[in-house]
């Protein structure tokens, strides 16, 4: 079976900042990878990778079999144009902790707009879908409301309608509830483990153990620009192996 | 608002008064009366011959011409500006500094030597021929048929708006998060897409209110066409009085005018600031003359 992630010897640096230092992943397709780690190990930057937000330095990342952000021919390497990066992109949906909804557009509107623009949809499909993938995520009701008039959970789950939209094969979600008030964490962790539950191949970078263990399929803590430990969330939590690995689990339990 | 039964009582505090307000508005009150009356008295204002020139053919083609280039002009001021401050916020450093250079040179030169150096580009170039460079020509123009006084006036005027403008469109454009291009892109849109349908749609809260004032502006700096023997609205009153010696009245003709299209400018510009607030919460909307006209619902309600 094709890995939906596999990533091998990654390497990422801003200027002298080693940011990512050999760092390798392999999430199968209808897994939950859970990522931990203190703030500054290089989390987003790897989630941002997998989908070439940011360009690797030095390794091989494949999402679904093919090179992110490039294309290999006769053991060459070809940097992709933009177009074929957006391209790629379509079937990676990301979720952002500020959420990063368009102010100017109502939620269902969000929810469209990449159908439309990028998939060429047609408008009424479009609108048909967004509806259903709205009611979804508990928001048939909010749909003609713009991003400042709703909750912070409830724009949470609007970005979560707006990357379903696209019909990804994989989600990537960078710490979605960190920025929530915690009583609204709750309603955008329900929506995450309902699409867990549908199969969707997902990488989550999280604070929230609770779900990392009841729906992770396997936990990764990094630290430092590597990967640390990697294994099944309960026994990682239970029984992490290494001293790093409980020194920052002692923090955050 | 009535207060029911359930609501706690009101404060009925004695309010604080301000009797410096009052002794201002009594002394504006006094300077406004004394104002009145001296426009309606004084004959140097000549009202009549204000009525008679307000809308006199030369006056009114002299408006028409003022109309025409401050709309063109704009146009092309803003279509230049968009591509310049793209090109100058594009990874590309070539690009970036070609219009850099230009933001510079066009900023920096007075407008009326700019206005005469289209005019004379006969002098320097006597023919523009389209072609390969350094190689064969397939056509050829006599610069002074190709760029009439007229087409110096738009070039002059409006190139001079697009270095202004890229500036104002580079400041909206940064002021929209960098959030905003990651979540576009990571959905699957083009740099273009992204562009268009997200960042420049927000970016327009923050391009509109100096848009309007370079609009309005512009109304007036395109007066300077004088200088090349074009006229429109300021000349045509010029020209009138320099033959009939009314100059108070005639320059009243003209600011009347000048005032109407400004005032017509400032509420087009509440009806595009609101259609492009939609969604985004803004600030009370700061202090303007036609403030009335874009009162929020909420505001006016008790
Ligand atoms: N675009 C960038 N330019 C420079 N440094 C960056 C950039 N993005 C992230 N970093 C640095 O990389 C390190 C790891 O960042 P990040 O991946 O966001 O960590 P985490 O998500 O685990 O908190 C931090 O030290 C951060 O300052
Ligand atoms: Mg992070």
């Amino acid at each position: 079976m094709t890995p939906m992630v596999e990533a091998l010897g990654i390497h990422k640096s801003f200027g002298a900042t080693r940011v990512l230092r050999g760092v390798d992943l392999v999430v199968q397709p209808g897994e939950v990878s859970c990522v931990i780690g203190p703030s500054g190990s290089g989390k987003s930057t790897l989630l941002r990778c997998i989908n070439h937000l940011e360009r690797i330095d030095s390794g091989r990342l494949r999402v679904d079999g093919h090179l992110v952000g490039y294309r290999e021919r006769n053991g060459r390497l070809f940097e992709m144009r933009e177009s074929e990066v957006a391209h790629q992109r379509r079937d990676i949906g990301m979720v952002f902790q500020r959420f990063n909804l368009f102010p100017h557009k109502t939620a269902i509107e969000n929810v469209m707009e990449a159908p439309v623009v990028v998939r060429r949809q047609d408008k009424a499909a479009a609108r048909t879908r967004a509806v259903e993938l709205l009611d979804r995520v508990g928001l048939a009701d909010r749909r003609d409301n713009y991003p400042a008039q709703l909750s912070g959970g409830q724009q949470q789950r609007v970005a979560i309608a707006r990357a379903l939209a696209m019909s990804p094969r994989l989600m990537l979600f960078d710490e979605p509830t960190s920025a929530l008030d915690p009583e609204l964490v709750g309603e955008v962790l329900d929506v995450m483990r309902g699409l867990a539950r549908e199969g969707m191949t997902m990488v989550v970078v999280t604070h929230e153990m609770g779900f990392a263990r009841e729906v992770g399929d396997a936990l990764v803590f990094m630290d430092e620009g590597v990967i640390v430990e990697h294994g099944a969330p309960r026994e990682v939590l239970a029984n992490p192996q290494h001293e790093r690995t409980r020194s920052f689990l002692s923090k955050v339990l | 608002m009535t207060v029911r039964p359930d609501r706690p009582e009101p404060m009925n505090a004695v309010p604080v008064r301000h009797p410096g307000r009052w002794v201002a508005v009594a002394v504006l009150a006094v300077l406004a009366a004394m104002l009145v009356h001296t426009i309606v008295t004084n004959d140097g204002f000549g009202w009549p011959v204000v009525g008679d020139y307000l809308f006199s053919p030369p006056v009114l083609n002299g408006l028409k011409n003022t109309l025409i280039l401050t709309v063109l002009s704009m146009a092309i001021g803003i279509v230049g500006g968009v591509l310049l401050a793209v090109m100058r916020l594009s990874p590309n450093w070539i690009l970036s500094s070609v219009a850099a250079v230009y933001i510079w040179v066009f900023r920096g030169t007075p407008l009326i030597a700019q206005l005469l150096f289209w005019n004379f580009l006969s002098a320097l170039y006597p023919r523009l021929s389209l072609g390969i460079p350094f190689g064969p020509e397939f056509v050829s123009f006599d610069t002074n048929q190709l760029i009439n006084q007229f087409a110096a006036c738009l070039l002059g005027l409006g190139l001079n708006e697009a270095a202004y403008m890229a500036e104002i469109v580079r400041g909206g454009i940064a002021s929209v998060e960098h959030g905003q291009t990651e979540a576009a892109g990571a959905l699957g849109m083009s740099r273009a897409q992204t562009l268009r349908r997200i960042v420049l749609p927000q970016a327009m809260r923050v391009i509109i209110p100096p848009t309007g004032n370079e609009t309005i502006s512009m109304l007036k700096t395109s007066s300077l066409v004088v200088v090349i023997g074009y006229f429109e609205l300021l000349t045509s009153v010029q020209r009138i009085y320099s033959v009939n010696f009314q100059t108070i009245p005639l320059l009243i003709v003209a600011a009347l005018w000048y005032l109407a299209l400004t005032s017509i400018l400032s509420v087009g510009q509440g009806f595009i600031e609101r259609r492009y607030g939609r969604g985004l919460q803004t600030g009370p909307p700061g202090p303007s003359l036609l403030g009335f006209l874009r009162r929020s619902p909420q505001e006016v309600a008790p």
